[in-house]
């Protein structure tokens, strides 16, 4: 196992930035995941890591090798493909000792290694099928047998769960889990879903154009998001926005004051962008004293997930998500009274945490 | 729904009727091949009325004049020009559609472009200059030359047909192989080429059988009876000293079985759909 550090990566097409400045380290058994929207960079940023694509600046180190000008067969790198990948001619058996032929491992070697890597992900009984006769799921286990059985320096995944169903997801995150601490290997994860970073990371990179926007530990990034597009970007439902403005009373959003919220600093003065979770907000009743908090809107549309509802408010000229436990005693159109429990205030112009 | 009965057995009518127009002449060649005498059979039925197998010793049996067997000569020289000519062109085509369903680089689309042009223009148009070549390479009368020519002229069409096949395949099996530790060469023999065994197969049996049938070039290319070919042996049972109908179709059906044959051993070849499976799907 090692680690990896990319310095001041960068690469484009022409006058097009796909990756700028990009400076990671990566520690000998972590787990990372990079997130970010579609043609973030997080998929370029993987590829450069594995060597399948060029970069136009910085150096890429895995362990305490320079590997930036190296192909990609000697970086010891192992990755598992949102297709899988696996080589449709060849038996599971075959795809699983692929890596180890090439690298003329010994046949008495190569056997044990696959029946090793088959009884760690029960794939035993699949062994003498082709990839066409396997399900979505076996397949998965498949590629991943593939990455596991050569011990490379590095694992790669990107959005390795991507095509599988929601329950069949969901059991593989936890495999994966277990996986990675009974390996103890160094992993980059791409994935668009959030709930797969915040679940498997030790440390989440969130890209956005090509440049890093915070790196951290799932917690962090959620407690205390470095700009509005993290915050918005991690947490479901996403974080609400609302212009706002802080004085010597403390906050004030659209003329309500709301005084000295959890999160508004002190020192801060001026307009603020307000960053309010959906969770950290508590619906009361109008008249009621639970937070006698001035701000009072109307219930536009509730949405039920099962054990919790999402009210949308409006409040004056703003809308608002707000998260409440089933059974919920609001319908649309009723008055209710927000309060905030705990926000976060972003600069409005570039939008960083304040 | 269950399809209506008369409109089935209508379909039916009809497939036969095709099939039987499909037949006919080859029915018919088959009833020359069988008949007596070297007459041109004018008669409807496909039948023979009797069955003799003179034609066919005669062929079968052609010497020379030094009491060499003139057949068997001409038989293996046409399997060496169309089996050497299906590996070169494979070889050639295989690499040059690999490349251009893989890479981007000057002068792609004009090379593209000037392959389907040489698809327009009939072989007879390149005789003069392809014998005017020959001549100067030392290589007229020899069927190394003859495979010169015939694989060059099947590679365009080769690589066209293999390159829509490179196309299908996904990178990512290429990228997989690359990171598993395998080179491009490896990669390319050992994941690329058996998933393309379908458009091999298909690519190979077509260069194969254009070589087989070939006659206008063979007959101007080479002189030496020892190294004629099957189609140039044929058309000397009829040509402008008389009419030899019996040996023509009795020729004719011996030259079509290698064809037939190799069709049937690459016919499991013909699978579509190989490469389901590997990925997602």
């Amino acid at each position: 196992m090692a680690g990896i550090q990319l310095r001041s990566v960068e690469k484009r097409y022409g006058d097009t930035w796909v990756l700028r400045g990009i400076d990671v380290s990566i520690a000998d058994g972590e787990y990372v995941v990079l997130v970010g929207p579609s043609g973030c960079g997080k998929s370029t940023l993987l590829r450069s890591i594995a060597g399948l694509n060029d970069i136009t600046g910085g150096a890429i180190h895995i362990g305490a090798r320079d590997v930036t000008r190296v192909s990609p067969r000697d970086r010891n790198v192992a990755m598992v493909f949102q297709s899988y990948a696996l080589y449709p001619h060849m038996t599971v058996r075959e795809n699983l000792a692929f890596p180890l032929k090439i690298r003329k491992d010994p046949p008495a070697a190569i056997q044990a290694a696959v029946a090793e890597v088959a009884g760690m992900l029960e794939l035993g009984a699949l062994l003498d099928r082709l990839p066409g006769q396997l399900s979505g799921g076996q397949r998965q286990r498949v590629a991943m047998g593939r990455a596991i059985v050569r011990r490379p320096d590095v694992f790669l995944f990107d959005e390795p769960l991507s095509n599988l169903d929601a329950a069949l997801r969901h059991h593989m995150r936890v495999e994966l889990k277990r996986l990675h601490r009974r390996l103890g290997a160094t992993v980059v994860h791409v994935t668009h879903d959030q709930v797969e970073a915040l679940t498997l990371a030790d440390r989440i990179l969130v890209l956005h154009q090509g440049v890093v926007q915070q790196v951290g530990p799932p917690r962090e990034l959620f407690d205390a998001p470095a700009n509005t597009f993290v915050a918005t970007f991690l947490g479901s439902p996403a974080m609400n926005l609302l212009p706002g403005r802080v004085d010597d009373a403390g906050l004030s959003v659209g003329g309500v004051a709301l005084g000295w919220v959890d999160g508004v600093g002190k020192a801060v003065r001026g307009d603020v962008t307000v960053g309010l979770r959906p969770t950290d907000v508590v619906a009361a009743a109008p008249s009621s004293a639970a937070g006698a908090s001035p701000w009072v809107g109307a219930v536009d549309v509730t949405e039920s997930l099962g054990a919790e509802a999402l009210l949308h408010v409006e409040i004056g000229p703003h809308k608002l998500v707000v998260q409440v436990p089933e059974p919920s005693p609001w319908r649309a159109g009723a008055q209710v009274q927000v309060v905030p429990r705990r926000v976060h205030v972003f600069d409005p112009g570039s939008g960083r945490r304040l | 729904m269950r399809p209506n009965p008369v409109v089935v057995a209508l379909a039916h009518v009809g497939l036969v009727i095709v099939s039987l127009v499909t037949l006919y002449p080859v029915l018919w060649v088959v009833k020359m091949a069988f008949s007596p005498g070297q007459g041109f059979s004018v008669g409807l039925w496909p039948i023979p009325s009797s069955v003799t197998l003179e034609h066919f010793a005669a062929v079968l049996g052609t010497t020379a004049s030094d009491g060499t067997w003139l057949f068997g000569r001409q038989l293996l020289n046409s399997l060496v020009v169309s089996g050497a000519t299906s590996l070169l062109g494979l070889v050639l085509a295989t690499t040059a559609a690999y490349a251009l369903s893989r890479w981007d680089f000057p002068g792609k689309e004009p090379g593209l472009g000037a392959f389907l042009v040489t698809q327009m223009f009939p072989g007879v148009v390149m005789s003069v200059p392809l014998y005017l070549l020959l001549d100067l390479l030392g290589m007229l009368d020899q069927l190394a030359g003859l495979v010169l020519v015939y694989a060059t002229t099947a590679v365009p069409f080769s690589v066209f047909t293999l390159k829509g096949y490179f196309d299908t395949i996904p990178r990512d099996l290429e990228e997989a192989a690359m990171l598993d530790g395998a080179g491009r060469v490896r990669t390319f023999v050992t994941i690329i080429l058996p998933l393309a065994r379908p458009a091999l197969a298909v690519t190979g049996l077509f260069s194969f059988m254009t070589a087989w049938n070939e006659f206008v070039l063979a007959a101007t290319l080479l002189g030496d009876p020892r190294s004629f070919t099957l189609p140039i042996v044929l058309q000397r049972y009829v040509d402008d000293y008389g009419a030899a109908w019996g040996s023509f179709a009795a020729g004719a059906i011996v030259v079509s079985i290698p064809v037939v044959a190799l069709f049937f051993a690459l016919q499991r070849h013909f699978i579509e759909g190989l490469t389901a499976g590997g990925v997602k799907g």
